[in-house]
């Protein structure tokens, strides 16, 4: 397996620390006027979604980690397993563990397109689409004209998400949402 | 293709403003400018700094990482006190408050001893940062490491030094020399306690760490005369009480160049002029981009630069 020096470390490099596989969040170089230098990095651990603080002396290697972000489409799920489709032309199939989906299952109901992050090729985490469209499958029933008024109230998703939503909107209209904050974005018509 | 410089046109008069001050307090001063060679056949022996090499039809030089070597060459030719603005390079060294590319000041005065050295550095540090009003915080290495951590970092074996940097929650990946874990503790934990509003000045550093400064006894203990300052974190200089025994100096370099990875020609001339007769004298080395970027309280001392590193 590779390695990196410290020198070649950066946002977004992917390292293994003690069997788990990291990125890099956040690489500072620290040096005392005569003496050892350092790296002070934060790093997230990609299995938990941790993120902790380590240090290195300038110079150390550090293994890589093999990991990669693919764009894969959600096919559908089996058991405990949902399968994604490589958008490359390849066909390729891999089967994410629900442990690996997270928050991802809240927005998907197939066919989106989605960042899988493999690790020796195993699915390590799935990140849905940054917006996606779905349906209000069950909320209490609009307030006509209130548009103005800027309350809002829960809805619940084709997907089984809930959502707050305002006031005026009614079942079976479609929502644009933004996964990376689980809000409500604008209506679609 | 990105062609824009990295700091803003503020920033360069800032910085064009900031060196008319530094001449005017040496001018005024009687300290001489000068100029030495940024190219030289000799590298620098400090293992913890690794210079850029150049291939010349005469053969290897090396950029300078400091003009201290030609400076004291000049001193032992009599130039009295002088002072040098220039671009130095190190290797290896980037990030939010490093540029392998940076200015120094650098300068030298001959019979003074590094106290008073020290209070020319805030007096001049005081001219050009007008955000501090309040003076300067003088403690040794020692009462640094007792007050913040409290272990003596002259008696404190590896284990103690580990425990310690366990308990601050520091998680280090591999195994350090007892120097080594000494720098850990004080660049993350000592270096993060100093004030943002006055100058903290360290002197005495363990004799092992005194480069080209004088030792001597303190409290039972072999210190170095040497010295650092700092604005909050921020480290903005280092001075020494120079060394002028030719015989501890060549001790130093050798035993440093045996510690380089590759083989580094060492300063021969500059042995040959300190055993002429330095006289005596004290320097600090300042990184004057450091300085703007307090001045400016920046960020990032990239965007202080006309073009950064990676647009250079």
């Amino acid at each position: 397996m590779p390695s990196y020096s410290t020198n070649e470390f950066r946002s977004g490099l992917k390292l293994m620390i003690d069997g788990d596989p990291y990125t890099i969040v956040e690489n500072e170089f620290v040096k005392p006027g005569k003496g050892q230098a350092f790296n002070r990095v934060r790093v997230k651990n990609l299995k938990t979604g941790r993120t902790v603080e380590k240090t290195w002396k300038s110079g150390d290697s550090v293994e890589a980690a093999d990991v990669v972000d693919r764009e894969m489409e959600y096919l559908y799920k089996e058991g405990d397993d949902y399968y994604f489709m490589a958008t490359d032309g390849s066909f390729e199939q891999v089967a994410a563990p629900a442990t690996s989906m997270e928050d991802a299952v809240k927005w998907l109901r197939g066919n989106e397109v989605c960042v899988v992050t493999l690790w020796n090729e195993v699915p390590l985490t799935v990140t849905p689409p940054n917006f996606v469209e779905l349906k209000i499958v069950e909320t209490d029933p609009g307030l006509k004209g209130d548009t103005a008024s800027g309350g809002t109230k829960p809805a619940i998703l084709e997907t089984g998400a809930v959502v707050k939503v305002p006031l005026y909107m009614n079942q079976d209209e479609v929502l644009r949402i933004d996964t990376r904050t689980g809000e409500y974005i604008s209506r679609v018509k | 293709m990105n062609w824009q410089p990295t700091a803003s046109i503020q920033a360069l008069k800032a910085r064009a403003c900031l060196y008319q001050q530094l001449r005017a307090f040496f001018h005024a001063r009687g300290v001489l400018e000068v100029e030495t060679p940024a190219l030289s056949q000799a590298g620098n022996t400090d293992p913890q700094i690794s210079s850029f090499s150049v291939n010349t039809p005469q053969g290897l030089r090396y950029l300078h990482t400091s003009p201290e070597y030609p400076m004291k060459r000049l001193l032992a030719a009599g130039s009295g006190d002088i002072y040098q603005l220039c671009k130095v390079w190190r290797q290896d060294e980037a990030g939010r408050k490093h540029n392998p590319e940076f200015t120094m000041l650098e300068y030298y005065r001959v019979g003074f001893t590094y106290q008073q050295l020290m209070q020319e550095v805030t007096e001049l540090l005081h001219l050009v940062l007008p955000q501090l009003t309040t003076e300067p915080r003088i403690l040794s290495y020692r009462q640094a490491f007792l007050e913040i951590l409290g272990l003596d970092p002259h008696q404190a074996s590896i284990e103690q030094l580990k425990a310690c940097a366990q308990q601050q929650q520091l998680d280090v990946q591999g195994e350090l020399s007892q120097q080594a874990w000494l720098d850990l503790l004080f660049t993350h934990c000592i270096e993060a306690s100093f004030p943002n509003d006055r100058l903290t000045f360290i002197c005495h550093y363990p004799a092992k760490q005194a480069a080209l400064a004088r030792v001597r006894l303190e409290e039972g203990q072999w210190v170095a005369e040497r010295f650092e300052v700092y604005l909050g974190p921020l480290e903005l200089g280092n001075g020494y009480q120079e060394q002028t025994d030719a015989a501890q100096l060549e001790r130093v370099l050798v035993a440093d160049a045996k510690q380089q990875t590759q083989a580094l020609p060492l300063d021969l001339r500059f042995i040959a002029a300190v055993q002429a007769g330095l006289p005596f004298s004290a320097g600090i080395a300042l990184g004057v981009d450091r300085i703007l970027l307090c001045r400016l309280q920046a960020k990032q001392l990239p965007s202080l630069l006309s073009f950064a590193w990676e647009l250079a």
